[in-house]
């Protein structure tokens, strides 16, 4: 900032001089580095042995293994080491990955179905939301809809609640409709949390598409809805992707509900991760894969969102 | 039936056999919803599906808040108690000091959030190479799961395995095991707006970004025409252009952590004893442990109040930095 008139001839009078900048960065990436390490550690965890995730002091050079991963997707009993020698040898790498720590793998865990609920219920939701979402988008850019001011704000009050009150009667309602833990309905309650999202984001989408297409269309004799498939959506997919994902994300990362909603059947990954016990307490590679897992996609989308993220975060308000 | 068929089947009708305008206007009308009825069979789903989850929902929940019921003990007939449970929520001292802890908590996150936010958004403003890469690194944290957020910070501040106590003792000496950040009465409020701080610090920084965005240059080279200094165009200027933007992300972040629930509940679960006790975790108590469905349905209505009078304030600053 103290550097830009000095540096008037050589740029623009706004932007920054290049020892400004060099500063800049540094900060800013020292912040990024600092902000990065938990999650490097946690995705280090996940290829720890048992004892050195809970070494003291904590390690940063180990010898990494699977186990953490192997434990994550295998239930496991202790064995003596006689009833282990006896055993046919191993057929596979885990088997024998487990047997060194006098250990049989009795079955698969939970982890597979808890990932399977995840997918289901985020990927019903968003396409629920998204579909109800553009049709009312659509509705409130392109027609004089009575009170639409106070419908938006309605529809976009219902997702700022506070999920523990909306839990309450919601717990009473599904269990008079026998929904309680179901996936239908942790659907249906998704739904209804991200199609205020998918409301307000879908309608900035929607009015930066020029009227004129359509209004050609219909004057070419497209009906309304023929000019919506034809004209609207193909010019709206990248913000209903966009979208799309933000509601995935929303159900894919959601607790408040899963945790109070779900205790078995339907529960999803976020519930079920805190849980994954060892012998002794919290099993902390195997959390750490679960948790590795987990975010994965988060980081690819958020990669691939990056231009959207704005609009996702502030309702469609802001654009750049 | 056989009208929506017809819609739902444009294939049948191409541009060049429908130039007619006279004929296509006259098909429109007999084939065709009215406008109306298409804006109304658009939004009524969606309005429907409200009323059902939200709304309705929320309507028994009033009624429920003026009757004594308990879940545990749910064979009793269901009583109206009038006011009682809110009066009873509004004389309780413990209510007032979770609502304490819960203000601390969010005065604390949402002030630590918009200096290094805003700082943040300053400095990538200057478009120095790689900003864009940074940023999306800068960005990670808020998109992750606020509860597996929480789980996985228990690890890291765990006082002997975890690397933060290290990392302190590294700087400072003290030994690690000497202090636990979530086991401390004096530590675990700071260590629940320590967490959702490198959460949420970036959210903050993508709002104010856009706002420095949207300043235009030809205000700063005016200024540089009156020989401004770069501290005078920042007050005068760059601070004053962006806080409609800073408003919008203060009052959102406050009304996330007012409510905050997941990310606490895994970290310290309120504790130890009830320090970190935020309202929601309170309200959870209420009635998913204790049971007190009548009791807990008041303390949900005074949260709702709240947020619905907090989200009416920022659907308005939201209208005002709308950019069309």
């Amino acid at each position: 900032m103290t550097a830009a008139v000095a540096n008037s001839t050589a740029h623009s009078i706004v932007e920054a001089s290049p020892r400004a900048k060099a500063v800049a960065g540094g900060l800013v990436i020292l912040y990024a580095v600092i902000t990065i390490l938990p999650l490097l550690w946690i995705v280090a965890t996940a290829f720890k042995s048992q004892s050195d995730a809970i070494a003291y002091p904590p390690k940063v050079i180990f010898e990494p293994t699977l186990e953490g991963y192997v434990n994550l997707f295998t239930v496991r009993t202790r064995q003596t080491p006689d009833f282990i020698a006896k055993l046919p040898p191993p057929e596979t790498w885990y088997d024998k990955l487990v047997r060194q720590r006098d250990m049989v793998i009795a079955g698969p865990s939970k982890v597979v179905p808890r990932f399977v609920n995840s997918l289901i219920i985020g990927f019903g939701s968003t396409f629920l939301a998204v579909f109800l979402g553009t049709l009312a988008a659509y509705a409130f850019s392109r027609f004089r809809i009575p009170l639409a001011d106070d419908l938006l704000f309605f529809i976009l009050s219902t997702r700022m609640m506070p999920p523990v009150a909306v839990a309450i009667p919601i717990y009473l309602m599904y269990r008079q409709l026998n929904l309680t833990d179901t996936r239908l309905g942790m659907i249906l309650l998704y739904t209804a949390v991200n199609v205020s999202l998918a409301v307000w984001l879908l309608k900035g989408f929607i009015d930066e598409i020029p009227r004129e297409y359509e209004e050609a269309a219909l004057v070419d004799g497209y009906t309304r809805l023929q000019a919506l498939r034809k004209v609207v959506l193909p010019q709206a997919v990248t913000g209903i992707a966009a979208t799309a994902i933000f509601c995935l994300i929303f159900s894919w990362n959601e607790y408040a509900f899963a945790v109070l909603l779900t205790s078995g059947e339907a529960q999803t990954m976020p519930p079920f991760i805190p849980f994954i016990i060892g012998e002794g307490g919290q099993d902390w590679p195997a959390v750490a894969a679960a948790t590795t897992l987990f975010v994965v996609p988060i980081v690819l989308f958020t990669v691939l969102l990056r231009k959207h993220l704005l609009r996702g975060i502030t309702f469609g308000a802001v654009r750049k | 039936m056989d009208q929506m068929t017809t819609i739902l089947q444009p294939d049948h009708v191409t541009i060049a056999g429908m130039s007619e305008p006279a004929k296509s206007r006259a098909a429109r009308r007999v084939r065709g919803l009215s406008d109306r009825a298409i804006a109304w069979l658009f939004v009524a789903p969606t309005i429907a599906l409200l009323l059902a989850i939200n709304i309705f929902p929320l309507v028994w929940m009033i009624r429920l808040s003026f009757t004594s019921l308990n879940l545990s003990m749910s064979y009793l007939p269901l009583r109206f108690v009038g006011l009682d449970n809110f009066t009873d929520i509004l004389t309780d001292e413990d209510v007032w000091f979770r609502l304490q802890t819960t203000a601390q908590f969010v005065i604390w996150s949402v002030a630590l959030q918009v200096v290094i936010g805003y700082g943040l958004a300053l400095l990538i403003n200057r478009q120095f190479r790689g900003h864009s890469f940074w940023t999306t690194i800068i960005l990670l944290p808020m998109m992750l799961s606020p509860a597996v957020v929480g789980n996985f910070w228990t690890l890291l501040l765990q006082p002997q395995i975890g690397p933060f106590n290290s990392l302190i003792s590294l700087f400072t000496g003290v030994p690690p095991s000497s202090f636990s950040m979530t086991g401390q009465v004096s530590l675990a409020p700071w260590t629940i707006v320590l967490v959702d701080t490198w959460m949420w610090a970036p959210y903050v920084m993508l709002i104010c970004l856009a706002g420095l965005r949207s300043i235009p240059d030809y205000i700063y080279e005016a200024a540089e025409v009156d020989r401004a200094s770069p501290w005078r165009q920042f007050w005068s200027i760059t601070l004053p252009m962006t806080v409609p933007f800073l408003m919008l992300a203060v009052l959102f972040r406050a009304i996330e952590n007012f409510k905050m629930f997941d990310m606490v509940n895994l970290l310290t679960s309120g504790g130890p004893g009830s320090t970190t006790e935020l309202v929601s975790i309170t309200l959870k108590r209420a009635a998913f442990e204790k049971w007190r469905t009548g009791y807990s349905s008041a303390l949900a209505i005074i949260l709702f109040v709240t947020v619905f009078g907090a989200a009416n304030i920022y659907v308005k600053v939201l209208n005002k930095v709308k950019q069309r």
